[in-house]
This record gives C-alpha cells, structure tokens and sequence, in this order.
C-alpha cells in the first residue's frame, strides 16, 4: 500500500511562503514525478511528505491514515537522496543492513534481505567494499538498496541521478523504471530534468514556484498543456512561442507551436525567415530560425537531413491542428 | 612544476629557515645529550668529567621515577578524557542553532587565549582557595565543610585546570569537524529509524573519529610538557609530580644538570614513542 494524500499544506520558513496551499493525492504503485525549475519547492514538498520538514498547516494522509504528526521513520515512506547520503564508515553490506539493525531484525534475517536486495542491484560483489571504493552509480544503487530492503509504502527520490554523467544517467533511469514495474510500490521522484519526467512518469506534477500548475500524465501534459508555463516546460526542444500579428490571425494572445509541428521549405510557407544556426544530429536536424517581429529564433525540428545554410532564406508551416492558443492570462484556450 | 632551475632556487631560498630551525633543535638537543654522560654539578665543584650512563641508571632507579611517569600518564589521561568527552558535547551544542551563538562561541574559545600560569593561578586562588575560594563559599552555603583542593585532591584539581584550558581547543576542533558532516545523512538514518543516541553512536561518532584522533594527538604532545600549572599550584608535592617536573627539580633544586639531563633524553623518548603511536593511528585513519 502506498497512498499519500496532501490536503491544503503549507510551508513557511520564517515569513518566505514556499509552498502555499496545496492539494494533491497519489495512488497506490503510481509513479510520479514532480517537475519544476530549480528553487520551485520540489525538494521541500518531498521532505514535507517524508516528515524530515513540518508542514506549517494542512494534513498529510498515507493510506488511510493521518500521518501529519508522525515523525518520519513511522511513516514507512523510504528517501534517496541526491548525495545518496550513505554512511561512509560502513560497508555496504551494512549500509543496506542499517534500516533492519535499526528495526532489531536479527543478522540471519538481515543478511538474507540484504544478499536479495544485492542480487537485484548488482551488488554481491561489493558487499564487503566501503561506499568510498564505489562508482558514483553503484553507490546509487546502495542508495536505492538500503531504501528497498525497508519494503516501505512509497520511494521517495530527490533528484537521485543529478550527479551521474549522462550516459549513466539513461542507464539508471531505466533501472528505475524496470524497479517500479518489479515492486509496484509507489514511488515520488522528484526531478527538474522534463526529459526524466516524460520517460518515467504515470503522473507528473508540474511545479512552480510552490504552486502545482498542473497534474497529468506525460501525454496530456505533452498534448494539452494548461498554460503557457507548462507548454514551454514539457517536451523538448521547447515550444515556439509567438504573439501580436501572428497570434492574433488564431484570435489568441499567444500562440504556441512545437519544433516538431513546422515543416520546412526553401520555396513557400506561411511564415518567411533567415536560417540562424543548424545543427545536424544526423537523425534530426535543428534550425533556429529568424523571423520578422519575433525577438527569440523559431527552433524547428526536421527528420533526416536537410541541406539549409547559415543565412538562407527559408519558409515556415506551422501543422494547424498542432497550434497551441493562450490567452491574456497564458491559459489556453480550448 | 618542477624544473631543475625551479627546484635549486626553491632550496636556496628555503635553506635559511631549515638552518634556523635545525639550529632550533640540534643545538639543544645536543647539549642535552652531551650533559647527559656528565657529572655537572654547577654549585659543588661545576664539570667533574665523563660517567658514561650513570645519571640514566641513576635517573631511572631513583624512587621518584616510576611515581612521576605514572603521575604524568594520569594527568595526561585524565585530561584526554575529560577534554574529548566534554568537547564532543560541547560541540554538538554549539553546533545547533540557538541564541546569541556568535558570543557563545567566543566565550567557549576564550580560556584557550589564557595563559597557562594566569590560568592556574585565577584557579588556585579565585575557586580553589579553602577560605576565600569560590567553590570554598559554595560548599559552604550547603553547610558543608570547603574541601582543601590542592591537598586533598591535587591531582584533580590540576586535571581540572589542565582540561579548563585544553576544552576550547577540543571543542573548536571538534565543532569544524561536526560541521563538515552531511546533513543528508543524518536525515537518512533518521528515516531508517535510528533514535537520537542511535545516530550519534552510528553516524556522529565515526564521522568525528579522526577528529579526536587529532585532537588526542596534538594534546598528548603538548600535556606531556605541562609544567606552570604544577609550579603554581602544589610545586610537585602530593603526588603530582610529572616526568618533567622531576627533570626541572634535579636541574634547578638539585643542581644536577647531568641528571636532568638524562631525563631529558627519557623525555624525548617517550613524547617519541606516544608521536609514533599516535601517527600510526592517525595514518591508518587517513587512509581509510
Ligand atoms: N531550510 C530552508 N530555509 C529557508 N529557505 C529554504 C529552506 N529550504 C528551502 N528553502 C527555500 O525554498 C525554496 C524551494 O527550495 P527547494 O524545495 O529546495 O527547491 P527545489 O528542490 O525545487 O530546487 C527555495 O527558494 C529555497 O531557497
Ligand atoms: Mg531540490
């Protein structure tokens, strides 16, 4: 079981509201992300459901029952931390052993659920090692080890795979993903990467500045965003955004459109402009482009290779069906 | 970084503080051990010649000896002892957020600043006095009779103000060292379930581990040579005269220099023996 239920929680510290009032409730063995720039409170929503902060008002509920004053090594809720935060001193084995000697399960039992725990994370080789004598993605794996071997009602992740390098990080991203369809358990993770968002989440939440601008799965929030903010956050390269003459022919304020809804030409289109830089990826290929009355370069993205040169002169279809409209308030308009 | 040209000039201009220093300690040094194979008795009759080891067979053979190497190895563990479980303490509650913490500090740090004869005698007579003394005063507003610290209790009392001026010094290095510490970690093994003397036996104590290894280190070499709190309070008599106490009575009482001499060359000894000790735990520490 794992469901968590936030009922108009605040959090103040000193008189700087972080978090105002906030509603949001997670299903059981649901993965969610919660998304944000940096500084958004992500981080202090995460340590306000595992109880390592106060809320200063509102309830938190896990399954059922109110958890809002239980401090947080009864709320069976499991952290990994972005600096992994294991215990130097000690080897892995008893790293992942801490939270079982904790609980007075004795060595036998403790031994057996640590070699699992291992066995599952590709660890039985450095049981014996310090966490000083590990890679930065096998300590990520202790981490996420000690964390399991608690069988806890939800995984909380803060951030878990900002210090790896990139090929890494794809890697653990998947391990992840694989880890929640093998334990089912629910799991909050909390990221300001998109793309770490879109990949893993059943449910992400979108994040700014303490407010939750909107909750949804990858798809709808990729489809339907509610507002301008959550349009340029999700998905990447970000939307293209354009007002005054070109949004007012859509009878909107803004109007949004994303790099992979433009079509080139070299010889006719709906918008005229001037090739900025290209990047070939080979699979793709990327065109900033410069268009009169818009002070940020168009980004477009086309499949394959197309054969556009600093400075050419190029034509730009927005796909109709794919424009995004918002209004004077940046939501959108249905 | 380093050319040939570089690395001359590095030497030549580090050469005059190598030779001030060596100069520092060999001459000493030497003459220590050059007096130490003589019968030197300034006031009866000055250099009367070569002993070979008499004065180390004297030295060690005397009555006093073993007593003051035990005197030594008490004041020095006592104050150890008091000095790293009290700074432990102490920097754990300084390390919280509380109120006026900038004053708190200094003040923990001041006695650090007080010289050791001041120090011992604001104790002798501020607190330890039987009649005008602080403590004299307390003990008798509970109706009880003023205990006469230096006699009754001297090697205590000398402890005590020994560990009054080493605590700073314990606590400002134990307090960086708490400070250093992951906050994340402490957070983690509380949501492990790990009550408060759970963490501080398992995460706070092994973090601040190496950190008392160098406080014990730098301590031991130091209290070794405690000398003014002795001189000022009880002069070496009720038992607590130390190692280099004895060696300063038979220089300066005595007027023997080749004895003390000889006690010298012990004392180097064993300051030498406790540094090789100390360092390999501290190395072994490093290295972990
Ligand atoms: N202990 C704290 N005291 C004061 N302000 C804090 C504290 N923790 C976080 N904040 C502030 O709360 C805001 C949200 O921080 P955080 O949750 O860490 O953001 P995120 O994880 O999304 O980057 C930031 O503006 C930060 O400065
Ligand atoms: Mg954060």
């Amino acid at each position: 079981m794992g469901q968590i239920t936030l009922n108009q929680i605040t959090k103040n510290f000193g008189d700087v509201q972080v978090i105002p009032p906030l509603d949001l409730r997670i299903d059981d063995g649901e993965f969610v992300v919660f998304v944000g720039p940096s500084g958004c409170g992500k981080s202090t929503l995460l340590r306000l459901i595992a109880g390592l902060e106060d809320v200063t008002s509102g309830d938190i509920t896990i399954d059922g029952r109110n958890a809002t004053e239980v401090p947080p090594a009864k709320r069976g809720l499991a952290m990994v931390f972005q600096s992994y935060a294991l215990y130097p001193h000690m080897s892995v084995r008893k790293n992942i052993a801490f939270p079982l000697r904790m609980a007075g399960l004795d060595k036998a039992a403790q031994n057996a659920k640590v070699e699992a725990a291992a066995k599952v994370l590709n660890l039985t080789d450095y049981l014996d090692r310090r966490p000083g004598q590990l890679s930065g993605g096998q300590r990520q794996r202790v981490a996420i080890g000690r964390a399991i071997v608690r069988e806890p009602a939800a995984f909380l992740f803060d951030e878990p795979l900002s210090n790896l390098d990139a090929a890494l990080r794809v890697n653990m991203r998947l391990e992840i993903s694989e880890l929640h369809q093998t334990l089912k358990t629910t799991m909050i993770y909390v990221t300001h990467d998109q793309v770490e968002a879109m990949t893993m989440a059943d449910k992400i939440v979108v994040l700014q500045a303490g407010v939750i601008e909107q909750v949804g799965s990858p798809l709808e929030l990729y489809h339907t965003p509610r507002n301008r903010f959550v349009a340029g956050f999700i998905g990447s390269p970000k939307m293209n955004f354009l007002t005054g003459q070109y949004a007012a022919g859509y009878d909107a304020a803004t109007i949004g459109v994303r790099p992979e809804h433009i079509s080139v030409s070299p010889s006719e289109g709906t918008w005229t402009g001037r090739v900025g830089v290209s990047e070939h990826l080979g699979s793709d290929t990327f065109l900033y482009v410069d268009i009169d009355g818009v002070d940020d370069p168009i980004t477009v993205r086309s499949t394959g290779e197309i054969s556009a040169r600093h400075g050419d002169t190029v034509y730009l279809t927005p796909d109709a069906s794919k424009i995004h409209r918002f209004d004077k308030q940046d939501l959108r308009i249905a | 970084m380093a050319t040939q040209h570089s690395r001359s000039a590095a030497r030549i201009m580090m050469a005059p503080a190598v030779v001030l220093l060596l100069g520092w300690m060999l001459i000493p040094l030497t003459m220590t051990l050059y007096f130490s194979f003589k019968k030197y008795l300034p006031l009866r009759g000055g250099d009367l010649g070569w002993v070979g080891f008499d004065n180390y067979v004297r030295f060690v053979s005397s009555s006093a000896f073993w007593p003051s190497v035990q005197t030594t190895l008490v004041i020095v563990g006592g104050v150890l002892l008091i000095t790293v479980v009290l700074g432990v303490l102490l920097a754990i509650l300084l390390d919280q957020p509380l109120w006026g913490q900038g004053i708190v500090r200094i003040l923990v740090i001041a006695p650090f600043f007080v010289m050791p004869t001041v120090s011992a005698l604001v104790w002798k007579n501020m607190f330890m006095d039987p009649v005008n003394g602080l403590f004299a005063h307390l003990w008798k507003f509970f109706g009880a009779q003023p205990v006469e610290w230096l006699s009754d209790a001297p090697l205590f009392s000398i402890i005590l103000i020994v560990s009054w001026q080493w605590l700073p010094f314990a606590t400002l290095i134990l307090l960086t060292a708490i400070q250093s510490l992951d906050s994340e970690q402490l957070e983690a093994s509380e949501m492990d379930g790990a009550p408060p003397l759970a963490r501080f036996g398992f995460i706070i104590l092994p973090h601040l581990s190496r950190a008392i290894t160098i406080v014990v280190l730098i301590q031991t070499i130091f209290l070794l040579a405690v000398f003014a709190e002795i001189f000022v309070t009880t002069q070496g008599s009720f038992g607590t005269r130390t190692l280099t106490y004895l060696i300063f009575q038979r220089v300066l009482e005595s007027q023997n220099v080749g004895l003390g001499s000889a006690g010298g060359v012990y004392a180097i000894i064993l300051a030498n023996i406790v540094a090789i000790f100390l360092m390999r735990i501290v190395g072994k520490n490093l290295d972990s």
